[in-house]
This record gives C-alpha cells, sequence and structure tokens, in this order.
C-alpha cells in the first residue's frame, strides 16, 4: 500500500539531491537544472496532498508552481546568455563582478 | 500494481535526478533531467491528477528542456568540459544535503500520524463522477480566476524581460 507518506519521502529525497547539485555545481546551466529538480519535488508534494484530501487547490496550485518555473527559465537563461555574451564564461566562481 | 508502479517510478525518478546532479557534460545533463521530469509526470498520473502529468510533459519536457538545449548549444560547451567539474565545498555541502533529507525524513515520518485527521469541510472537493481535467478547469476559472489572469501577466513580464535580456542592444 503506497501512502502519502511514501510520495513525502520521494519528494525529500529529490529535493535534497536538487540543493546537493545547487551547491556542489559550478556550471551556471547545470545549477538552474538541479533547481528545476527542487521545483519538480514540490510539485510532488502538492499532488501528493492533494490527493491525499482529495482537494483540488494542491492540483491548482502546482499549474502555478509550473507557470512560475517556465518564467524562471526563461528569464534565467536571457541572464545567462547575455552573461556569456559578457564574460566569456559559465562557471559561477569566475562571475565575481560583486567581489570587493 | 500501484505498489509497483510506484516504486518503478520513484527509482527512474532518484536515479534520473542523482545522474542529472554528477552528469559532466550539461547536454547529458538535460537528457537526464528529461527522464526524471516524465517519471515525475508519471507519479502524476498514478495520483490520479492526468491533467498535470500531461502539463508536466508538454510544459517541461517539451518547452523548459528544448530551451534549456538551446542554451547549451548557444554558449561553448566545449570550453565547459575542461573545467573542474566541483567547486571545494562539495564535502561540505554532501554532508548538508544528507543531513536535511534525514532530517525532513525524521519528521515526515514523526508526522505520518496526523496525516489522517480529515481537514474541515473546506475547499474544493473532487467529485467523483467528473473527469480530473474537467474538475481542474471548473477550479482554474471559478475561484482562481484572478491568479489565473496574474499568472498571464507573469509569463508576458518574463517573455519581454527574456527577449530584452538576451538581445546584443537596446
Amino acid at each position: 500500500m503506497i501512502t502519502t507518506t511514501h510520495y513525502l519521502i520521494l519528494s525529500t529525497l529529490v529535493f535534497s539531491i536538487g540543493v546537493v547539485g545547487v551547491l556542489t555545481r559550478r556550471n551556471i546551466i547545470i545549477i538552474f537544472m538541479s533547481i528545476e529538480l527542487m521545483f519538480n519535488a514540490v510539485n510532488i508534494n502538492l499532488i501528493a496532498f492533494s490527493s491525499h484530501f482529495q482537494n483540488l487547490n494542491g492540483q491548482v496550485f502546482a499549474i502555478f508552481v509550473i507557470t512560475v518555473a517556465a518564467a524562471e527559465a526563461a528569464v534565467g537563461l536571457g541572464i545567462l546568455i547575455s552573461l556569456f555574451r559578457n564574460k566569456e564564461t559559465v562557471n559561477v566562481d569566475q562571475i565575481d563582478l560583486m567581489r570587493g | 500494481m500501484d505498489v509497483f508502479f510506484f516504486y518503478t517510478l520513484a527509482a527512474i525518478l532518484v536515479v534520473f535526478a542523482v545522474l542529472t546532479v554528477t552528469a559532466g557534460n550539461p547536454v547529458r545533463s538535460a537528457v537526464y533531467l528529461v527522464s526524471a521530469l516524465v517519471a515525475v509526470a508519471g507519479l502524476f498520473v498514478l495520483l490520479k491528477a492526468e491533467f498535470l502529468g500531461a502539463v508536466q510533459i508538454l510544459v517541461y519536457v517539451g518547452g523548459i528542456m528544448v530551451l534549456f538545449l538551446f542554451v547549451i548549444m548557444l554558449v561553448n560547451v566545449r570550453e565547459v568540459e575542461s573545467q573542474q567539474k566541483v567547486g571545494p565545498q562539495w564535502k561540505t555541502a554532501l554532508i548538508l544535503g544528507v543531513v536535511l533529507s534525514a532530517e525532513l525524513i525524521f519528521f515526515i515520518v514523526q508526522g505520518t500520524a496526523s496525516l489522517d485527521t480529515k481537514l474541515p469541510g473546506q475547499g474544493i472537493v473532487v467529485q467523483a463522477q467528473t473527469q480530473n481535467t474537467e474538475s481542474v478547469g471548473r477550479v482554474l476559472y471559478s475561484t482562481y480566476l484572478l491568479p489565473f489572469e496574474i499568472a498571464s501577466v507573469l509569463l508576458l513580464v518574463a517573455i519581454v524581460g527574456a527577449v530584452v535580456l538576451a538581445k546584443k542592444e537596446l
């Protein structure tokens, strides 16, 4: 029998993998992909609770999360393109203009 | 049957999530992420959210990941590969990740009992006789009409912002 707790634990694992990806990787594109992974973990949580409580609010909220994720990806990749044009790098360690 | 599908999809999801984070080449990372997102869509279908499963494949796999692959092609991948993969803080980050997931799983397991209590009868209850897509559409266009319109404005802002940012000179 698969309970809501199973889904919550799975989403926890995926979220943690995303966190580790953001913290360890130096390639900004892979950091973006890790963020998408975390968005999906959140969506699994929302849908699991929606199914648990037989309530559609969670599914509607997941649609909004997907919308925001799409907007974030578009703007983030636009920033990445202009950054690459100026700095010729996708390594976050070399993007240190704000360092004093 | 549910149990089999859940564990298969969960295994696919976790394995491909780990591969996404550890792959050296961003293109491989993107392909692994596509597999992970398809597994997430399968989990949505398993949770009886068929509409969101379809949206997940259309928007994530069809839209966002194609965008990612375009950007990977635009920036120079060869230059990326020669650089070191992970920063010096990877050990700390790994320990933090393990501690975070252990902590969350501990509290989720502790709180399992509280999931059995039913919330007071508020919110939109799923009607058994209507399809998932129909009921989601009804809720989206009635209760959540204003947030829905705001989301469309947000998408417009994102389109304009992405064009402005990626343009060579204004």
